[in-house]
């Protein structure tokens, strides 16, 4: 009833081709970012801004740079920890070699080197598919890993070869560092992602992502179309690097404050990877959901005792929050195997007709 | 040159100027490699028969382990005072507990899941390995533990054998785990070509709809296929927390299987024995004469970059089927 | 289909409800210790001790004496797995409740925390472990790492491996080696270790242990086979202690020249190589056992009602968490009596962590005569104070304390600390110049 399309005629085409085509939507959009950019700094305490909201957004575009090459490309990845923290040491090193540029350049270009090696670690994926590729991946896992321990240079040769984020300014604003307000940080990673999440919109509904699909779907038949298959797949790894690598720089620049190699390891794969599958393959909003769902859990597991007052051991939580995610994760798969993102589908879907069920 | 040298030629002086040293990590090798061609037996096991990839396979390897100690713990709590006897009747009912891992797998996972792509029953296992770890750790605690090796009769001590001017030692246990590995692979040998449910899980391996247009009861072979990989992690579990103790820890070494199948095919016995020692082997040679030059601790990548390297250019491994892709 | 919606419904509820969930405060009339613990994870073995007698000391003191002071303490758990995240996790979702200090109790931990400790106000208490910088109170007020730095106790090895060998001459050309915890824990002391080798004419060799290889050491034990050094060195926790003597005793160590610092030194660690272990060397800094009052009365009060099993009561690593509340309590008493009030805060703390001074007196009237060596050379401009330890050694069955207690090399390790203090200052731009006040004992 709310989600009637009724009266809502399209005279152009462009109009009918909009991303948003339906007036609803679009003010449910316009709502949610207000909410994004005013409510939340406006009413969110320091708690909910700087341990639910910040990281939830880092996930969200991790897990978007994730679905671009695995969900829309079919390659599966299981790098992507290692493609974070690629961008969060290259973005580290070119802060202390350049501190006079600032830190936002830095954090965006980042995500070049992150790409690059991302490019590296795909070339196998013209020969090898699938699980293959997975475990193709997973070198680039340990490997990077590795070097982020091996090479001291990275770590400005630092003997604990941890991280420290330097503190920098935006103006006169303080941005990084530990003096850095939550609301200041939550901000900023808000205003790249959303606008990072709007430039992957329009990459997947262009023909890029229209190729990615083909792929992804038969890519025998997309060569024979006339779709290079090589330019095509590391472009895919290029781009999700790419996201990857500035979430990672992001990760440590405006949540963490710091990092040691062991950040980026293969448990940070899987958690993304997570995100991934159970919010939906092939779909951004999925990544979002899946980034709220498996990061948000464990936060309201280990609240949840205490708020309703039942003793439960930290530890016993942790164990339990495994459970709880590992039993999400195999009913997601039987219930839904889309994710997230196609029960939203589904409820939208269902939203246009009620109250009539067809 | 100098560079040359270093990669070429000093890796092989070594080699030859303390053959000691060449012949115990070799033997290193060889142990860690019958390790991994163990877990890889099992992934290989239910790829076979299911066509699932079972990435909880490593857990599955420690949540054995951790039961049989638990419930030894548990038999001697209640009083049964000869240690063996508690020790055999802990092992008798972890075997049944995997059984019951197994049935709940299919139940629970597998049968929901009948038809879906390779890609969503491969992610269904990265759930099932969370559950496991929750589960293992809520009931067993997440304290590292030491393995009932001498209340299996498992042996202690080693074997210094003096040649070559040094001494090259051999445990026991690293020599009864490659017995009992040998023998365990012999066995399921024999089982996959004499007897009928062994010839049944080929069938299945073959094509489900052939076999099930045969009366062969999928669900079945499915539990049977997933009992006898809990075996075998039963198997690795004991043999591998004999060296060290049963912790979580031991999951991530699981990963290290990944190369191993990928050397020796997806669906191959042979294959993953083969595959094993040839990348336990590599690795301790490549980590102890090369590593050096790359500032250890390359163990963790080199058996991913071998697998790389044969993937590039035999991706079905050495005993695999050769994958046709049908349009 | 009713499952599915039934499923769907509680699937998005709980998504939903995450943002709409606000963690509470404390209440008012008790002092918030949180305790930074892992009793999952790979390094369980070395940290659940740890974290019961942390808990138990404090826990015994609600009960006995009605808290500090009169105020009962607030302790919870937060578990991190020794995992920096988590750990900056938790400590970001423990900061709403208003703590009085952080046990981040890893070294990795701590170093993500340093900075943070100034701006909000919360003391680090990172007890001989963390930053060996830190001890330089004039440039990290808010982090205290009593009683000893790692470096401390790589001299006090030093000085018992060359009293082993007959005097430091007799070190040249000898090669030691270092097997150690690919971390922020075992690399810290390692730029100390290369100065002595350069000092005294010895040769390092170094074997990192990657966290994910702890269990897994064959490749690093045949390393130390070729390199044949005359003393080995560890800098391990968790799994990788117990693998290390194991692999030490398989490639016939000689386990007496096999030393490790003071966290290398858990019972359950040299016990699963039975006799293979015996004479594996390490330091401490406290008292094995339960012949003190002050844990009888844990006993009594405390046992049965915690996570303590009974047969792990008084090991050396659930002495060492004693310790580390001691050294809580203390604190939060002077702070006390300091600021005249009863419900202190971080920056209290701070104060009552500056003025610790628990003399062999103090240590008997709170119920561990000869526990320990007196903690009283915390200053304001030496947060650690670089107190003595002994070296014990593993006797099959138990610790055996087989030296007196061993000064460490102040003259060398001082001067060094304060430089990397300087240089650490340097490096972070912006590190705010010491204000705060420095109280008289």
């Amino acid at each position: 009833m709310l989600y009637r399309e009724a009266g809502q005629f399209k005279t152009s085409y462009s109009a009918d081709q909009a991303v948003f085509p339906i007036l609803q939507d679009r003010i449910g959009l316009i709502a949610i970012l207000l909410i994004a950019f005013v409510g939340i700094p406006v009413f969110g305490n320091s708690f909910l801004l700087q341990a639910v909201m910040i990281p939830f957004l880092i996930y969200s575009l991790a897990a978007i740079g994730l679905n671009l090459v695995t969900g829309y490309t079919g390659l599966l990845s299981l790098g992507t920890g290692a493609f974070m923290g690629v961008g969060a040491y290259a973005c580290y090193k070119l802060a202390s070699v350049f501190p006079n540029v600032n830190i936002l350049v830095w954090i965006i270009c980042s995500g070049f080197f992150a790409a690059g090696i991302g490019v590296i670690f795909g070339l196998p994926s013209l020969r090898i598919k699938g699980f293959y590729l997975a475990i193709a991946t997973l070198a680039a896992q340990f490997f990077l890993q590795w070097c982020f321990v091996r090479i001291p240079w990275l770590v400005n040769y630092n003997v604990s070869n941890a991280i420290e984020v330097p503190q920098r300014k935006l103006g006169d604003v303080i941005i990084t560092g530990p003096s850095a307000t939550p609301t200041v940080r939550y901000l900023i990673v808000l205003t790249i992602v959303v606008v990072m999440t709007w430039i992957a919109s329009n990459i997947v509904r262009g023909r890029i992502g229209r190729m990615w699909m083909a792929v992804r779907d038969q890519d025998i038949a997309a060569e024979l179309m006339g779709i290079r298959l090589l330019r095509t797949k590391l472009l895919a790894f290029a781009v999700s690097s790419f996201y990857c690598g500035v979430a990672g720089a992001l990760l440590v620049f405006m949540w963490y404050g710091g990092a040691e190699a062991d950040t980026f390891n293969i448990n940070q794969s899987f958690f993304v990877l997570f995100m991934v599958i159970i919010g939906g393959l092939g779909s951004l909003l999925g990544s979002y959901l899946g980034a709220a769902l498996i990061f948000g859990l464990p936060i309201l597991l280990r609240i949840l005792p205490d708020a309703v007052g039942v003793p439960m051991h930290s530890a016993t939580i942790e164990h339990i929050s495994f459970l709880i995610v590992g039993a999400l994760i195999i009913i997601f798969l039987i219930v839904e195997p889309h994710g997230l993102a196609r029960l939203w589908q589904i409820a939208k879907q269902k939203l246009r007709v009620w109250p009539f069920p067809y | 040159m100098d560079i040359l040298y270093k990669i070429f030629l000093d890796p092989f002086v070594q080699m030859g100027a303390a053959p000691d040293l060449l012949l115990q990590t070799l033997w290193e090798g060889l142990v860690g490699g019958v390790l991994y061609a163990l877990i890889a037996l099992g992934f290989v096991l239910i790829f076979k028969a299911s066509g699932v990839f079972n990435f909880a396979q490593g857990i599955m390897v420690v949540f054995a382990a951790l039961t049989l100690v638990g419930l030894y713990g548990v038999l001697t709590g209640l009083g049964i005072s000869n240690s063996h006897v508690a020790a055999f009747v802990a092992l008798g009912l972890t075997i049944a507990v995997m059984f019951i891992v197994a049935v709940a797998v299919e139940k629970l996972v597998l049968r929901p899941l009948v038809n879906q792509p390779d890609i969503i029953l491969f992610m269904a296992t990265f759930g099932l390995t969370y559950v496991l770890i929750g589960l293992g750790e809520l009931i067993f605690g997440g304290d590292p533990k030491v393995m009932i090796t001498q209340q299996l009769f498992l042996p202690k001590g080693a074997w210094d054998l003096q040649i070559f001017g040094g001494f090259v030692t051999f445990q026991h246990i690293d020599v009864a785990a490659a017995v009992i590995a040998s023998l365990m692979v012999a066995g399921l040998a024999v089982f996959f070509s004499k007897t009928r449910i062994g010839r049944a899980l080929r069938a299945v391996a073959d094509s489900h709809k052939a076999a099930l247009s045969v009366g062969i009861s999928l669900e079945q072979i499915w539990v049977i296929v997933w009992f006898a990989s809990g075996l075998v992690a039963l198997v690795t579990g004991i043999m591998w927390a004999a060296r060290s103790d049963v912790s979580f820890a031991l999951q991530i070494i699981a990963l290290r299987a990944l190369p191993v199948l990928i050397l020796g095919g997806f669906t191959s016995i042979p294959g993953a024995i083969v595959g094993g020692l040839i990348i336990g082997i590599g690795e301790k040679l490549g980590e102890f004469y090369w590593g050096p030059l790359l500032g250890n601790g390359i163990e963790s990548w080199l058996a991913y970059f071998i697998a790389l390297v044969f993937l590039l250019f035999r991706p079905q491994g050495l005993f695999g089927e050769k994958i046709i892709e049908r349009v | 289909m009713r499952f599915k919606n039934l499923m769907i419904g509680a699937v998005l509820a709980a998504t939903a409800g995450v943002p709409a969930i606000v963690s509470t405060a404390a209440a008012q009339d008790s002092v918030y210790v949180p305790l930074f613990s892992y009793r999952t994870g790979p390094f369980a073995g070395s940290g659940i001790p740890i974290a019961n007698g942390m808990n138990d000391y404090l826990a015994m003191l609600n009960a006995r004496d009605g808290g500090i002071g009169g105020v009962k303490i607030a302790i919870e758990e937060c578990e991190t797995g020794y995992d920096t995240k988590k750990g900056v996790e938790c400590y970001e979702s423990t900061k709403a409740k208003n703590p009085v200090i952080t046990n981040p109790y890893s070294t990795g931990i701590t170093l993500q925390l340093i900075p943070k400790a100034a701006v909000d106000k919360i003391p680090v208490l990172s007890m001989a472990y963390g930053l060996s910088a830190s001890a330089d109170g004039s440039n990290f007020p808010w982090v205290f790492n009593p009683p000893a730095t790692y470096w401390d106790g790589l001299s006090i090895i030093m000085k018992y491996i060359a009293e082993k060998e007959g005097g430091f001459d007799k070190l040249k050309g000898k090669t030691i080696g270092y097997i150690f915890f690919d971390g922020g824990y075992g690399r810290e002391p390692i730029p100390l270790l290369e100065q002595f080798a350069k000092k005294y004419g010895f040769e390092t060799k170094q074997y990192p242990v990657p966290a994910a290889e702890m269990q897994n050491q064959s490749a690093q034990w045949l390393n130390v086979r070729r390199d044949k050094p005359a003393w080995m060195i560890m800098w391990g926790w968790g799994a990788m202690n117990p693998t290390a003597v194991r692999e030490a005793a398989r490639t016939n160590f000689p386990m007496d020249k096999f030393i490790g610092i003071w966290w290398s030194g858990g019972e359950d660690d040299a016990r699963p190589a039975a006799e293979g272990g015996k004479g594996y060397l390490t330091l401490n800094f406290h008292g094995v056992g339960p012949d003190y009052p002050a844990l009888k009365d844990i006993e009594k009060h405390v046992l049965g009602k915690s996570q303590t099993q009974k047969d792990k009561f008084a090991e050396n690593l659930y002495n060492r968490g004693v310790y580390n509340s001691v050294l809580i309590a203390e604190a939060i008493r002077n702070a006390q009596q300091i600021t005249k009030k009863k419900v202190v805060t971080g920056e209290d703390v701070r104060r009552g962590l500056e003025t610790l001074n628990i003399t062999e007196a103090r240590w008997k009237e709170l119920g561990f005569p000869g526990f320990a060596a007196p903690v009283t050379n915390v200053t304001c401009a030496d947060h650690n104070g670089h107190h003595a330890a002994y070296v014990q050694q593993w006797d099959g069955t138990k610790w055996v304390k087989v030296t007196d207690w061993i000064t460490p090399m102040k003259e060398e390790v001082r001067p060094l600390l304060e430089a990397a203090a300087k240089d650490y200052v340097e490096k972070n731009a912006g590190w705010p110049k010491r204000t705060e006040v420095c109280d008289k004992k």
